[in-house]
């Protein structure tokens, strides 16, 4: 087990693209860290590279203390479990998981025989041990794949995107699997994914990246309550965080819907700067009908006409469209992008508590928790209400 | 889905057996019949007496089992030689760019598209100077430069199915470049290998241009080209019923490798190697 440190990783392909730029991050012994991001952030070409699959460009790999730049994968004593879980087809399951026992060529048969059954032990595989990769289930592969990792005492697991080929059900009890194995065995992990959920529920901290570059590190928490930027913001988080036009007035932030009172050390950071963007999560919202009515003063309400309402038992959500100036328009659409979604229609996403009775077309009021709301710089996507 | 035999497609498919197999049981019959059977006039299909003596006189010959063994020898060292070489440099093809890699692939294609014909005089005079005339290596030369070609072709097609995350797996595992191509590649692109192996054994093993031209004495005479020069007690009245035995023991062996190789082209490539 070992630490895992990047400094300033750069990787840099022939045609002068930088697919990871100048990132830097260090994974704690025993730490769960999560590489999260769309599709060509660099999650994955930053993964190969610990692993050694990908050369560095510049920067420096250090693991367990010993810069590993230019040593072969063989030669890290990493275990990785691929997407597609990369097994050998020709092998037996216990051959599989002895795979990388044998090449080590320093245990003795009985010695392989005890590590392999512990780990079939542990992954529920004993049944399967003489059959091929071929008669398995997606589940049983992926297993087989954790096996192959888990046997070898190596310094570090990394994952790439290992539950993306799973259908929806087997996906929440692996991830869960995962989660118990890797406090089990106490070992360092690097796990690549792009989808936030995943991120949130497995991993110690987070590294959000976006087009190569690091955006923030951070514990799930703390991504989730004080995203840096736009970006985060709107990638953690389901549903995703909504973006409104608003502008500082005093005290008072204006909305499409209306305005409503900021607390001071907010609204100070926001004052006279002109348009910016409003970030708010769906569930600072409801209904104002059924919220506590102590709680009513700690924001502020407004009204609006409800578009759609989806009901899911515990909680509902609306739908609000309104109209954003092209300013924000242009940033709002930028953002879908590079969060490999499509820019819709602007609107509001509404959280509404189950017990909530507004329908569609309602004109309902609309309590909103205003010391929960963020606001960011419309250029940059900065957070200005970071810390607060 | 298994569609039903209608009645039509079982009389073509008669059809075709016979069309095909024919020729096959009439050599067969020919050389059950005694030598006499077959000189007197046009003889009938079944032998009227069954004999194994042609088969006893072709397998005593002295000639024909020295052009066994050259047979056998040239062809099986053809073959290995050239699968060996053809797998790693399909290999080499397949995963790694370089510059000329479309000019290899494109001389060996070229290569493979020569009439033999047209290289069988050149070749017996260079093979004369260098002493390599009659020899077996002046055969196995020729053979694996023909089937080479074919072979790397096959073989880098095989090569490219099979994902790149196996051997980075196997790198990740703790396997060098060599034991990961050894232990996961060539064992997973094995029908290839084994495809490869018998178009070349084939081609050397059927062989009779190159055979009759470069050889003149039983020091490397294959046998299609000795069965040529085989001649009965009268030079006159050419010894059929021998002959068709020798050509019988000659098809056995090609018959049990491809029975033998069968199951290995028809098994999976990397079937639960990835989800798919």
């Amino acid at each position: 087990m070992a630490a895992i440190e990047m400094k300033n990783i750069v990787k840099e392909y022939g045609d002068g693209f930088k697919a990871v730029n100048d990132v830097s991050i260090d994974v704690k012994d025993g730490e769960f860290m999560i590489l999260v991001g769309p599709s060509g952030c660099g999650k994955s070409t930053l993964l190969r590279m610990i692993v050694g699959l990908e050369d560095i460009t510049s920067g420096d790999m250090v693991i367990g203390g010993d810069r590993v730049n230019d040593k072969a994968p063989r030669d890290r004593n990493l275990a990785m479990v691929f997407q597609n879980y990369a097994l050998y087809p020709h092998l037996t399951v216990y051959e599989n998981i002895a795979f990388p026992l044998r090449l080590s060529k320093q245990f003795g048969e009985q010695e392989i025989d005890e590590k392999v059954r512990k780990a079939s032990s542990i992954l529920e595989l004993d049944d399967h041990l003489e059959r091929k990769p071929g008669n398995l289930s997606g589940g049983q592969r992926q297993r087989v794949a954790m096996g192959r990792a888990i046997v070898r005492d190596a310094q570090a697991f990394l994952f790439d995107e290992p539950l993306s080929n799973l259908d929806a059900k087997l996906r929440g009890q692996m991830r869960t699997e995962i989660s118990r194995l890797q406090r089990r065995l106490g070992i360092t992990t690097v796990y690549v994914t792009h989808d936030q959920t995943e991120a949130m529920t497995l991993g110690d901290r987070v590294a959000v990246l976006k087009r190569g570059l690091l955006q923030q590190l951070a514990t799930p928490r703390e991504l989730y309550e004080h995203p840096v930027n736009l970006f985060v913001a709107g990638f953690i988080g389901s549903p995703p965080m909504n973006f409104l036009p608003a502008t500082v007035k005093g005290d008072e932030l204006e909305l499409p819907f209306g305005t409503v009172t900021l607390p001071k050390e907010k609204a100070e950071r926001g004052r006279d700067r002109g348009l910016l963007i409003a970030g708010i999560r769906p569930e600072h919202f409801d209904d104002a009908q059924v919220v506590d009515k102590d709680k009513l003063g700690a924001g502020s309400t407004f009204n609006a006409t409800v578009e759609v309402v989806e009901w899911l038992g515990n909680e509902s959500y609306a739908y609000i469209p309104f109209e954003a100036p092209p300013e924000v328009q242009a940033q709002l659409e930028q953002l879908e992008k590079d969060l490999d979604g499509e820019s819709l229609r602007t609107q509001l996403v509404v959280s509404l508590e189950g017990a909530s009775t507004i329908k569609e077309g309602d004109e309902a009021e609309i309590f909103v928790e205003s010391s929960k709301i963020h606001l960011f710089d419309p250029e940059t996507g900065d957070n200005l209400t970071v810390g607060l | 889905m298994r569609a039903k035999l209608g009645p039509s497609t079982i009389i073509g498919m008669i059809a075709i057996l016979v069309w095909c197999l024919l020729p096959v049981v009439w050599i067969i019959m020919l050389s059950f019949k005694p030598e006499a059977e077959t000189a007197a006039g046009s003889p009938q299909f079944l032998p009227k007496d069954w004999s194994w003596e042609n088969y006893q006189s072709v397998l005593q010959d002295d000639l024909f089992q020295r052009a066994l063994i050259n047979s056998f020898g040239i062809s099986l060292i053809a073959t290995v030689l050239s699968v060996m070489i053809a797998t790693l440099t399909a290999y080499a093809v397949a995963r790694l760019e370089f510059k000329g890699k479309r000019v290899v692939l494109s001389i060996a294609l070229a290569i493979a598209m020569f009439p033999v014909v047209s290289l069988v005089g050149p070749l017996f005079d260079m093979w004369r100077a260098v002493g390599l005339y009659d020899t077996w290596l002046g055969l196995i030369i020729p053979y694996m430069s023909f089937t080479l070609p074919l072979a790397i072709w096959t073989l880098t097609a095989f090569f490219r199915e099979i994902p790149w995350e196996m051997e980075q797996a196997a790198q990740v595992d703790g396997a060098t470049s060599w034991q990961a191509f050894r232990k996961v590649i060539v064992p997973l692109a094995a029908p290839g290998v084994f495809t490869a192996a018998i178009l070349t054994f084939f081609f050397a093993w059927n062989d009779f241009v190159f055979g009759i031209s470069l050889t003149s004495t039983t020091n490397a005479r294959p046998v299609p080209a000795a069965l040529a020069f085989f001649v009965g007690p009268d030079q006159f009245n050419p010894p059929t019923s021998t002959l068709s035995a020798a050509a019988v023991v000659v098809t056995i062996p090609i018959i049990i490798i491809v029975l033998i190789f069968q199951r290995k082209i028809v098994a999976g490539l990397t079937s639960g190697a990835v989800k798919g």
